[in-house]
């Protein structure tokens, strides 16, 4: 596994790299219309005006309305950051754009696949950090385990960082699902 | 307009026809092909709608939007698969990048083909995608019709700009159902018209108080209908301020109003630019910031407050931070921003608006376009004065452009007192715009004078529709600044590259005249300035289309100018720089911009 190491923790792997001065993270929601090339227009945007993306997950999640829900997190300064939504919203399938992030608190998860090869008593210790995690056994063989964890973007990135040692092979990740919390729907 | 709300069955390209002729349209700009001939045979078989048989398909979407720009109303271009619809490609970015509407229409291979690159097969929707407002690839004819319509909607609302519809040929063939424009889904898309309330009284309390104000307006002023013109007309003599404007806003106030300063920016006056740098309140209405009139950012307007009224939200706080932003459209906003004024009284800082006058006529008295003349050298300003001179003696004159020193003297000494008279291409900078620009709006505007000032080397990037103009009879008048030289390139190189003219001079330039008389037109041409009158008179007399080759002073530079990543009271003056001055004005850093 070639993955970048990041600089600010010993113990934690942090695959998110450092903030640059002046710059922020933001977890933007996106509803838009499940037409076909929705996904390449919202992405053709973000690399055609050099925006980042650090996360991005897409779904349908209304199926009878045909509408889809992006979760894109990005960084910027404040004023590339309001440039994003507002380009984001004027784009014709978008019904609306909320930064979860600023506008109020909200709940991220991701959800990781982790794949260790291993034996004797690498295998008993990330059974042990399996616990620690909640995480859970989906795939078993007598040299191998797949373990399937759900939390922050920051807790997959240290149970990664906790497997690498114990044999990990794998990594597939589904990047942030995000939500507003609260009784308020988008 | 709009009619016949009843549903019912035709085949796809009766569709297109059907929502076409719904929607008002009365000119479609195309070429066909392979994969567009459903649609073609429809168009034969009706005559509501007029056909215009351009000769490239750049052409077609050029002269789309020198049609829409001219009359307020979208441009429609039809074109076929393939290479029909790359051809288009720079047009439909120039429309993007000035805020343009249009509907461009490819043909596409049948549905069952997509993907298996067929003959004439390009990944229309994907090329496409990031120089349109939205386009659309329609699998299933019975979509078509709300997709027209949809369409028409997405172009003409909020920013205006082009869309496209890629339209397999098997859709075209099959039956679907027709609904009319009234019967469509409401669109996610919907811009808001209204400004806030609380956001216009703010600026109308910034204007009261202030003591050096400015307008700086831009193409959102013409998009937004002549009614938007006549707001900002009122207001403006209402408050008493000066008033600049972009490049695209040309004509929104009258060019001989005692309020107007002259075109901002980079080629601007000296008069506009210095009352930019020193305002103290900006009202920017329908202008985006664009480098080429800010200049250095961390120098531009530094005393200034500024408000900013736009309908695309994106356009705030882009660039530039607005103190008071206002997202709606300039029509409504000018006209609530009017009636708040008026109600609070009308009040301005009189005194210190007379000072801010003063000041100005000092500016103005510098006379930042004056110029060297000659008695034996057309000098290229000359010309264009006199040819301005002579369109306003005939009235009723349409101006479009190719792109160089020549779109910038043309700017400069071409005045427009109202708005949909100047077409240019602003945000793209397209040689080879002017031509078909000028056909679009000679067939909406068949009884006015139609000229394109046009550099040489501009007019070969898209002469070939001057066949367009003799076909349809369209008598446009090209004329031509021809000094040899792609002059603005020259000019760059002069004063940015040691005076090193890698590839900027017109080579092996053919005879205009006769080019002009093999095409069916006529040629002119012209050397002396004291038969320049003369010659002018007989181009606009001339019943048909013109080629003028005006051979004018092959080095002349375009002042006044704003070196790139300087400020704007940085400006340099014609007559006062030379070269050496330049460059040294232009600093490394600088040097990197375009
Ligand atoms: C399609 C395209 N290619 C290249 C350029 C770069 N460019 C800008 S001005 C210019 C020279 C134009 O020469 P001409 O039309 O003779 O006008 P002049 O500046 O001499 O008046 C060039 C090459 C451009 N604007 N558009
Ligand atoms: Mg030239």
């Amino acid at each position: 596994m070639d993955l970048k190491r990041g600089s600010s923790s010993r113990s934690a792997y942090h695959l998110r790299p450092a903030l640059k001065e002046g710059e922020e993270r933001r977890t933007l929601s996106v509803l838009v219309d499940n037409e076909s090339g929705v996904l390449a227009r919202v992405i053709g945007l973000f690399s055609g005006r050099g925006y980042n993306i650090e996360s991005l997950t897409v779904a349908e999640t209304d199926h009878t309305g045909h509408r889809s829900r992006i979760t894109v997190v990005t960084t910027g300064t404040p004023m590339v950051l309001e440039q994003i939504k507002a380009q984001l919203d004027r784009m014709v399938p978008v019904h609306r754009v909320r930064d979860l992030t600023s506008e109020g608190p909200s709940v991220e998860r991701e959800l990781a696949l982790v794949k260790v090869a291993n034996t004797g008593d690498h295998r008993v210790e990330s059974l042990r950090v399996k616990d620690a995690f909640r995480a859970s056994v989906v795939d078993a063989s007598l040299e191998s385990f797949v373990f399937e964890v759900t939390g922050s973007p920051e807790k997959i990135d240290a149970f990664v960082d906790l497997m690498r040692p114990l044999g990990l092979v794998d990594v597939s990740r589904t990047g942030v699902a995000a939500i507003s919390r609260g009784p308020d729907g988008m | 307009m709009p009619s016949n709300p009843k549903s019912s069955t035709m085949t796809g390209a009766e569709i297109v026809i059907k929502s076409l002729i719904d929607q008002g349209v009365e000119v479609v700009f195309g070429y066909p092909g392979g994969a567009v001939l459903p649609i073609y045979d429809e168009l034969f078989k009706q005559n509501k709608i007029e056909h215009v048989l351009v000769r490239h398909e750049q052409g077609a979407a050029h002269a789309a939007e020198g049609y829409a720009r001219s009359t307020g109303k979208p441009g429609v271009v039809l074109v076929t698969s393939g290479p029909g619809a790359t051809n288009a490609v720079t047009g439909l970015q120039d429309a993007l990048m000035d805020s343009i509407p249009l509907i461009c229409l490819t043909g596409q291979v049948p549905t069952f083909m997509i993907g298996n690159d067929a003959f004439q097969e390009a990944d229309t929707i994907g090329i496409t995608r990031p120089c349109t407002k939205h386009n659309w690839l329609v699998k299933d004819t019975d979509d078509l019709a709300e997709t027209m319509h949809q369409a028409f909607y997405v172009a003409t609302s909020g920013r205006p700009g082009p869309v496209l519809i890629d339209i397999p040929k098997d859709v075209q063939f099959a039956s679907g159902t027709y609904i009319g424009p009234r019967n469509i889904k409401p669109s996610a898309y919907q811009p808001k018209l209204k400004g806030d309330t609380a956001a216009i009284q703010a600026a109308v309390e910034l204007m009261e108080g202030a003591k050096r104000p400015l307008f700086y307006t831009g193409g959102g002023v013409i998009n937004s209908g002549p009614h938007a013109s006549q707001l900002l007309r009122d207001l403006v003599e209402a408050t008493g301020f000066p008033i600049t404007s972009t490049l695209m806003g040309l004509g929104s106030y009258p060019a001989s109003g005692d309020k107007w300063l002259g075109m901002l920016g980079m080629h601007g006056s000296y008069e506009a630019n210095w009352a930019m740098h020193d305002c103290d309140v900006m009202i920017c209405v329908g202008a985006r910031f664009d480098d080429r009139i800010t200049g250095r950012l961390d120098a531009f307007a530094p005393k200034s407050k500024k408000i900013h009224i736009d309908i695309d939200p994106s356009s705030i706080n882009k660039n530039v931070r607005a103190d008071v932003p206002i997202v709606g459209d300039v029509g409504h906003v000018l006209e609530d921003m009017t009636r708040i004024f008026r109600s609070r009284g009308a009040k301005t800082n009189k005194a210190g608006v007379a000072k801010w006058w003063e000041k100005i006529d000092e500016w103005r008295a510098v006379k930042c376009f004056d110029y060297e003349g000659s008695d034996t050298l057309i000098k290229p300003q000359f010309a264009v004065e006199r040819l301005a001179e002579a369109m306003k003696k005939h009235g009723d004159y349409y101006v479009t452009t190719e792109v160089g020193q020549h779109q910038m003297w043309a700017a400069q000494y071409i005045p427009f007192d109202s708005p949909n008279r100047w077409m240019t291409s602003g945000g793209l900078g397209t040689m080879g715009y002017g031509v078909p620009a000028a056909v679009g709006v000679q067939i909406a505007h068949r009884d006015s004078l139609v000229v394109d000032v046009a550099g040489e080397a501009s007019f070969m990037m898209t002469m070939q529709e001057m066949s367009t103009a003799v076909q349809y009879k369209l008598p446009i008048k090209i004329f031509i600044l021809n000094n040899e030289r792609l002059g603005m390139v020259r000019q760059w190189q002069q004063l940015l590259h040691g005076e090193r003219y890698s590839s900027s001079y017109s080579e092996a330039l053919p005879d205009f005249v006769k080019m002009a008389e093999a095409f069916g037109c006529k040629g002119i041409k012209c050397e002396k300035p004291d038969t320049l009158d003369d010659a002018i008179a007989e181009m606009i007399a001339y019943d048909g289309p013109v080629i003028f080759d005006c051979l004018v002073e092959k080095h002349e530079n375009c002042f006044p100018m704003i070196p790139s990543g300087k400020a704007h009271n940085e400006m340099l003056l014609g007559s006062r720089a030379g070269a050496g001055d330049i460059s040294q004005a232009i600093e490394s850093d600088g040097a990197v911009l375009v």
